[in-house]
């Protein structure tokens, strides 16, 4: 864990799962494959002979694309080293249901508890996932071409993750995966100890094993010694050379199936609002804290803030400076919390005015200063949706809806504790956000009792003049259904799973 | 205005009986981490006054870490603490302890070297009764009492707004209804705001002796404090560069047991120890830097705020074996996770200020740079050196220092003798 040397190297693309820089928006069909290895030397030839996308950028737009990730049960059935895997992170070996502390945090009790989780939970925790892409009308053809000859033999299929393209907007209706932070692929930022401004540009270590994070530190993962057996596929750690990194170019995804209650939210929508169909779309979105189009209630900043695509500065220049009182985006709504945009410190004149900040002065209201720094928070978003639309009129009108909505949740994260879980647990899920209380995210929270909480399903909202108005009674809308975290690795790091996995079995046999 | 203290008693168990002990604390609690009020051995709840406490087995798993100095382990005994957070002197306290739980404490203290059953509980209670080097409140003055009140108050005014829609009225009408809402539910009964009692004199002559006495002291002694300075710097610049890091991946085991008494309600405890630096320099270091901390938490960081940090309610620093090791101990709101981001990113400084003079602490420079900035070492070091915590009371779950900050706040504009509008919004948007 040293220093960033002066001189870095680019960015080989080619190395890297096309997922970490690219949403696939355009392949607008996707099935997301769980995996249980059935025999790891067919799982090993597959993956040597399988077409992975890359995030290189191609002359034309790719037509199809493939992407694999293990768990820690993959990485064990395919015959990697108990001492490079204990080179990953605790979490990641624990697995997302692996402690009953991590559900709790999580909020992943009550209904959403592993125990009743479809997959991901006790027993049920899948090798490997295998997202698949498509154009539309070609994903069943590609599922055939990239199955192989080995592929019977390797894998058992756990379950298929369908996934429906409904327009870019997730189930309830909203625009999603709007605001997304820029890795710096060209690895020009040096994060300061405290950035006075809130910036979207987040150092590539956040996004990716084997280069430095926003501490300027390199994230654990598995390092191995350079004479190892089998080595010669990986490259040298950039932190410390005489160690080959097996992490380098890879990352994390979190998968989280969530099952979402669209006909529940907009009926409960519309009772609030005596069934006015605009009134139920204002008090939906001051939920949401964007407009169903996906536009920010927020007006643009005066400032522009480094690292936003200049074709969503409508939906994404913007911070809360604006909204100290939370008039115009309730302090709750979901994308407020989920990513707050503040900097390290609260904005200051002067250095005298930093150095009273520093020590925790000049903060003349209670709820000053509460909340931890986004930028050691942020994840990217490569999630889809799943089941028919609904729309919101459909959704509270009457008739039987038996299909099932939802959004198989993707982040990507290189330290999945301080960027998924943080966001998850201290921010979503936490009934005490931003000196809050009784209050969880209104569309992910899961209502459950809090001890010493007399309530923990309201929403605030507060009003310019006067006490604010408080929804209550709010019920859960999302259920979690399964979810595991994966490690994505990188095209070397494949070769050697390949490599290592195929040794096993040739010693075994 | 009632000051808080705090007590740690302290006492070595007997090596044959610590299996004894430590089930015999498990029927404390409900679950582990969780405890149970209605436990016989210390109702903790029955104490009005009391604010935290937690019982503790002092099992250092760190003590092998001063061998990277090239200096033996030392056996340390295993020690038995009971700490607490009180209003009003601990004595007090003490004396109520033992005589409400007073079979409890005996046979909790049967299990301790240097206990007879036929001694006086008290005496030997205080005797045990160790004070801390430094001592964090997070709001001093605000009571068990004052607590309990102020959430009931919030509580009916929420219940009473979501009945009454007040949008029509002017800000001030809004006020006046608001307060004739609480006034008569005084008035039968069903809200108590008991007024704060008067500041003892003697605290206050204290608290002022203290808060003039150390700058005098620091003055007087100031040309010698320069004097040592240049060597001072010199010394520490010369360990910060040697000093080895103790930070290895914590063992997964340990991990789990810590994690598995955690995030139970809002509030959360951490308990942890570890051995000072070997020689003088570092240790008289320590005593100067908690000494510093004590100081500024009595005077300055005493209404919400350790520096920018708002999550803590109560901590303190306590050396053990003649200073040679350090127990902290704090009561947090959030996750762990949550309260290292705060070291980590709000209060990095004072994090190496105190904890660089322990062994195996992540390199700092300056003794303020670097350290704890360098974050999964820091993690690493501070897991390896938190305890399981055996017995936890938190007399009131669910509720935050913001929140608690704020139900204050909800009160005081009550009470307030006339508010202008925008003073009154403000007081509006506390709700």
């Amino acid at each position: 864990m040293t220093e960033t040397s002066a001189s870095v190297a680019a960015v080989d693309f080619s190395d890297i799962q096309g997922i970490v820089r690219f949403g696939y928006g355009q392949l607008k069909d996707a099935i997301f494959l769980l995996l249980k290895i059935r025999d790891a030397g067919a799982a090993c030839s597959w993956l040597k002979n399988a077409p992975i996308t890359t995030a290189e950028k191609l002359s034309h737009a790719p037509t199809t694309a493939l992407q694999v990730a293990f768990t820690r049960e993959g990485l064990q059935a395919l015959g990697l080293a108990e001492d490079v895997l204990q080179g990953f992170s605790p979490e990641f070996l624990s697995g997302m249901a692996g402690h009953e502390s991590r559900s709790r945090r999580l909020g992943d009790i009550g209904a959403s508890a592993p125990q009743s989780w479809r997959w991901g939970g006790p027993g049920k925790v899948p090798h490997m996932a295998v997202l698949v892409y498509a154009q539309r009308g070609s994903l069943d053809e590609w599922v055939q071409t990239i199955q192989g000859p080995a592929w019977t033999a390797a894998f058992e299929v756990l379950d298929c993750l369908p996934t429906s393209d409904l327009g870019g907007a997730e189930p309830f209706g909203f625009q999603d995966g709007i605001s997304q932070p820029t890795p710096d692929w060209g690895r020009v930022r040096t994060p300061a100890v405290d950035e006075l401004e809130y910036g979207n540009l987040v150092s590539l270590g956040e996004f990716l094993l084997g280069y430095p994070n926003e501490y300027g530190k390199y994230t654990e993962r598995p390092l191995i010694a350079a004479n190892a057996h089998a080595s010669s596929v990986l490259s040298p750690a950039e932190d410390q050379r005489d160690k080959l990194d097996f992490g380098r170019n890879g990352t994390f995804v979190v998968l989280r199936q969530l099952q979402q209650d669209v006909r529940g939210f907009w009926r409960f929508v519309d009772k609030q609002v005596a069934s006015d169909p605009r009134a139920r779309e204002t008090l939906a979105e001051s939920m949401v804290g964007r407009k169903m189009n996906g536009d920010a209630i927020l007006p643009p900043g005066t400032q522009s803030i480094v690292g936003i695509d200049p074709k969503t500065v409508a939906q994404n220049e913007f911070t809360y400076d604006t909204d100290s009182d939370g008039v115009r985006c309730p302090f709750g709504a979901h994308i407020r919390r989920a990513n707050p945009r503040n900097p390290d410190l609260p904005s200051s004149n002067g250095w005298l005015d930093k150095m009273l900040h520093t020590l925790g002065f000049n903060n003349p209201g209670y709820r000053d200063d509460v909340i931890a720094s986004t930028r050691f928070h942020r994840i990217l978003r490569r999630g889809r949706e799943y089941g028919p639309a609904l729309s919101p009129a459909d959704a509270v009108a009457d008739g039987p809806d038996t299909a099932e909505h939802g959004i198989h949740f993707v982040a990507v994260v290189a330290n999945i504790l301080r960027q998924f879980e943080f966001v998850q647990n201290s921010w979503m899920m936490s009934t005490k956000f931003d000196a809050m209380t009784e209050e969880s995210d209104p569309l992910l929270g899961n209502r459950e009792a809090v001890a010493g909480c007399p309530f923990t399903n309201t929403f605030s909202i507060p009003q310019e003049t006067g006490v604010r108005t408080r929804i209550v009674d709010v019920p859960q809308f999302v259920t979690v259904r399964g979810g595991a975290y994966f490690f994505l690795p990188s095209m070397s790091a494949l070769r050697y799973l390949a490599l290592v996995g195929a040794t096993k079995v040739s010693e075994g046999s | 205005m009632t000051p808080q203290s705090s007590f740690m008693i302290l006492a070595t168990i007997l090596p044959a009986r610590e299996t004894e002990l430590r089930q015999l604390l498990a029927t404390m609690n409900h679950e582990p981490g969780v405890f149970n009020p209605a436990n016989t051995l210390i109702p903790f709840g029955q104490f009005n006054t009391l604010h935290f406490a937690r019982i503790l087995i002092l099992d250092d798993q760190s003590t092998n870490d001063i061998t990277v100095y090239g200096m033996s382990r030392v056996d340390y005994p295993i020690y038995l603490a009971i700490l607490g957070d009180c209003d009003g002197p601990a004595d007090h306290f003490l004396a109520k302890m033992v005589e409400i739980a007073g079979t409890g404490l005996r046979s909790i203290f049967t299990h301790c070297d240097e206990f007879t059953p036929g001694a006086d509980l008290l005496t030997w209670v205080k005797a045990h009764n160790v004070s801390s080097a430094a001592n964090y409140v997070n709001w001093i003055g605000r009571t068990v009492r004052q607590v309990g009140e102020e959430e009931a108050l919030r509580q009916a005014v929420e219940k009473f707004l979501q009945g009454n829609s007040l949008r029509t009225l002017q800000l001030q009408q809004q006020r006046v209804v608001l307060k004739k809402f609480v006034s008569t539910e005084q008035q039968a009964g069903r809200l108590r705001l008991t007024s704060p009692e008067k500041t003892p004199i003697g605290w206050r002559l204290q608290n002022v002796i203290h808060l003039v006495g150390m700058p005098i002291l620091l003055l007087i002694f100031s040309p010698l404090i320069l004097l040592a300075l240049p060597f001072f710097l010199i010394q520490l610049r010369l360990l910060e560069t040697t000093d080895p890091e103790v930070a290895p991946r914590v063992d997964p085991a340990h991990a789990n047991l810590l994690a598995s008494l955690e995030d139970y309600e809002v509030t959360n405890q951490f308990s942890a120890m570890g051995s000072i630096k070997p020689g003088l320099f570092r240790r008289l270091t320590m005593i100067l830097v908690l000494a510093a901390i004590d100081y500024t938490a009595r005077h300055i960081f005493n209404r919400g705020r350790l520096a920018r940090v708002t999550s803590i309610q109560f901590a303190r620093w306590v050396f053990l074996d003649g200073g040679k090791r350090v127990i902290f101990a704090s009561n947090y709101d959030g996750s762990l996770e949550s309260y290292m981001d705060d070291f980590i990113n709000k209060v990095f400084f004072g994090l190496n200020v105190v904890f660089s003079n322990g062994i195996g602490y992540p390199r700092t420079r300056w003794l303020i740079l670097d350290g704890a900035r360098d974050e999964q070492t820091f993690k690493n070091y501070l897991r390896r050196h938190q305890m399981p915590t055996q017995v936890w009371y938190n007399a009131y779950p669910g509720l935050t220092a913001h929140d608690k900050h704020r139900n204050a706040l909800i009160r005081a504009g009550l009470e307030n003798e006339s508010m202008t509008d925008s003073e009154i919004q403000e007081w509006l948007a506390l709700f």
